[in-house]
């Protein structure tokens, strides 16, 4: 069987999808691909079947929580990495037929981060998807078991947010203090 | 979702209690668990075969595997979070705490994502000290590996012979570093220092003896009547399930697919090294246990080419960029910059750039990813470890699908997970 020649990732998903891919950036020879939050199954579906880049296999997916205050609005738009919200989602995902790999990127909001589950397309991003919804607070819809995978199930918070304290007590301030009281086990009289 | 057995004559509130926690696990069992048609069993976490504290929710029926709902969580340290409190050098020994069964191969991903961030060059000898060590790695990780799986199979005397031979490593690896298992002796940029002098004579006399040691496991296991019947046929993942999970290493390559990063994305010189990737054909336990043996043997190939590139091979084993590795003690009492550099190193770190890499190295169990989002300043915004135990124990429940109950701890051998691994 003849192997079909490898093909640009980058123009092919701007020819599938034009507007939905938001940006491109190279670093140290990787390319991620920003794609819109609501087509990312489509997208990585695609990635996966379309001849000529058959990215058959999903190394990874990582969560990452732009906190406190390079993303949105304050987004220093010369910076490479392009940051339109909180939290930025990525599907590390692998060709063995071209042997290279690509990066496509998702990102959420701060109010309501939650972004479709890729499970339908790659089986292998169940419980890479369930330990950031458990670890980052990122809902994935119609993921097919969204228990807690890490923490205990009654575990309040999430660990890998910026915000979330590193072993110690958070320091209460008047903007947080509601916050860390709705959550703190007091004494109770 | 804590599910003891059903109740046989419960209070009201008991039997309230376990419809509660059966309505959690609805979609996740079958209906015939709801029904108690099937039985529910915990394997776990103190179980001896579970190789750390996993826990399995089995739905039997009679001895057949239904599914099973692997539990995981309870070693979990909170690794990935305190790295984004330390600067770059300072996460080394972390990593060793991860797969505690091969902490050299968790350095080596580690240490080359930081050097892809900041696109650091790592001098030649300093290369194939790495090789050496990550093949010393693999077969101390895969000789325990043999002798629990054996253990696991009832063959009790394959864990003393395995392990004498890994004392052998580890006392390999405390000349290196002063430690036995938490080395941290692979770091961004090369090594801690150079091999000491009674290293080498030390590694060749192994290689001499090693090869037939295996052929001893080899003698034991591998024609013996009950091992094979305990292993053929048992556990077969598909190629194409297997790909679908995201499973890799040995137990990728068990099921026949060509896929070793060593050979695919070389890393540390790997391309310039001789040496062959076992394949298996049927998928099934017993090829998972041959490509390990085999995979014995090639380490030893790659190991003897290292050890007389090694001999003729001088030089550095740190990068002389002086911005990212700290210089040698000696330049210390000589150099006003070294000594700058050297309080600098050690009390801020340095500068990585403000976006992501991902990259990945060939474990002893599979493909260790790292993946480092920077800030642009000493501490990285997010470090996120992609480890094969993880990936297999989430492929569990189809693995096992349909076997017997003896099987899974068969099966749980075979794909070679370690909690720490996993949980992180």
């Amino acid at each position: 069987m003849e192997i079909p020649a490898a093909r640009d990732p980058v123009q092919m998903a701007r020819d599938a999808f034009g507007e939905g891919i938001l940006h491109v950036k190279h670093f140290r020879g990787e390319t991620t691909i920003v794609v819109a939050a609501e087509r990312l199954p489509e997208a990585l579906g695609f990635f996966r079947a379309s001849p000529g880049l058959v990215y058959n296999m999903l190394s990874d997916v990582s969560a990452v929580d732009y906190y406190p205050d390079d993303y949105g609005a304050a987004y220093d738009g010369n910076q490479s990495d392009y940051r339109p919200e909180r939290y930025g989602v990525c599907y590390h995902i692998l060709s063995m037929l071209y042997n290279r790999r690509l990066r496509i990127k998702a990102f959420a909001d701060e109010a309501d981060p939650r972004l479709p589950t890729g499970t339908t397309v790659f089986p292998a991003a169940n419980w890479l998807e369930r330990e950031i919804a458990d670890m980052m607070g990122i809902a994935f819809e119609e993921h097919p078991d969204p228990r807690r995978l890490l923490m205990p199930e009654d575990w309040h918070g999430h660990p890998h947010r910026r915000d979330y304290p590193l072993g110690k007590e958070t320091v209460a301030f008047s903007f947080n203090v509601e916050d860390i009281h709705a959550h703190k086990p007091f004494a109770k009289d | 979702m804590a599910v003891a057995a059903a109740p046989q004559e419960a209070s009201l509130e008991e039997q309230r209690r376990w419809e509660g926690d059966l309505e959690e696990l609805r979609g996740l069992v079958s209906e015939r668990a709801v029904s108690g048609d099937t039985m529910l069993l915990n394997m776990g976490p103190h179980h001896p075969s579970t190789h750390g504290v996993l826990r399995l929710l089995l739905e039997l029926d009679g001895e057949q595997i239904v599914t099973c709902l692997p539990d995981i969580g309870f070693l979990h340290t909170g690794i990935e979070k305190s790295i984004e409190d330390k600067s770059y050098e300072k996460a080394v020994p972390l990593t060793d705490r991860m797969d505690y069964l091969s902490p050299m191969s968790n350095n080596m991903a580690y240490a080359a994502a930081v050097e892809k961030l900041l696109d650091l060059d790592v001098p030649e000898r300093a290369q194939i000290i790495r090789v050496t060590c990550l093949e010393l790695a693999r077969c101390a990780s895969h000789l325990v590996w043999l002798g629990t799986h054996a253990i696991d199979m009832g063959a009790m005397s394959v864990l003393l012979y395995a392990f004498r031979e890994r004392e052998r490593i580890l006392g390999m690896f405390e000349m290196l570093s002063g430690q036995r298992m938490m080395s941290s002796y692979i770091r961004p940029g090369g090594l801690w220092r150079d091999v000491p002098s009674d290293f080498l004579p030390t590694l060749k006399q192994f290689l001499n003896d090693f090869p037939y040691k295996v052929d001893d496991y080899e003698a034991l296991l591998t024609k013996n009547p009950i091992w094979k019947d305990r292993s053929q046929g048992v556990g077969v993942v598909e190629p194409d399930v297997a790909l679908a999970y995201g499973m890799t290493g040995p137990a990728l390559r068990g099921s026949g697919v060509n896929w070793d990063l060593r050979k695919a994305q070389p890393y540390s010189g790997y391309e310039t090294y001789d040496f062959n990737v076992p394949l298996g054909e049927h998928g099934d336990v017993y090829d998972r246990y041959l490509i390990r043996i085999h995979e014995f043997r090639e380490s030893m190939k790659i190991l003897q080419q290292a050890v007389a590139r090694l001999e003729r091979t001088p030089g550095p084993t740190r990068s002389e960029n002086r911005k990212y590795c700290p210089p040698l003690r000696s330049e210390l009492g000589q150099s006003m910059e070294a000594v700058i550099h050297h309080f600098k190193l050690w009390t801020y770190g340095y500068d990585a750039p403000d976006d992501e890499i991902y990259s990945a190295i060939e474990s002893p169990r599979g493909e260790i990813g790292c993946y480092i989002h920077g800030t642009g300043a000493n501490k990285p915004r997010r470090v996120h470890f992609k480890t094969p135990s993880f990936m297999h124990i989430s492929a569990l429940p189809v693995i096992s699908q349909g076997y017997l109950l003896a099987d899974m701890v068969a099966i749980i051998g075979s794909v070679d997970i370690v909690l720490g691994d996993c949980d992180r």
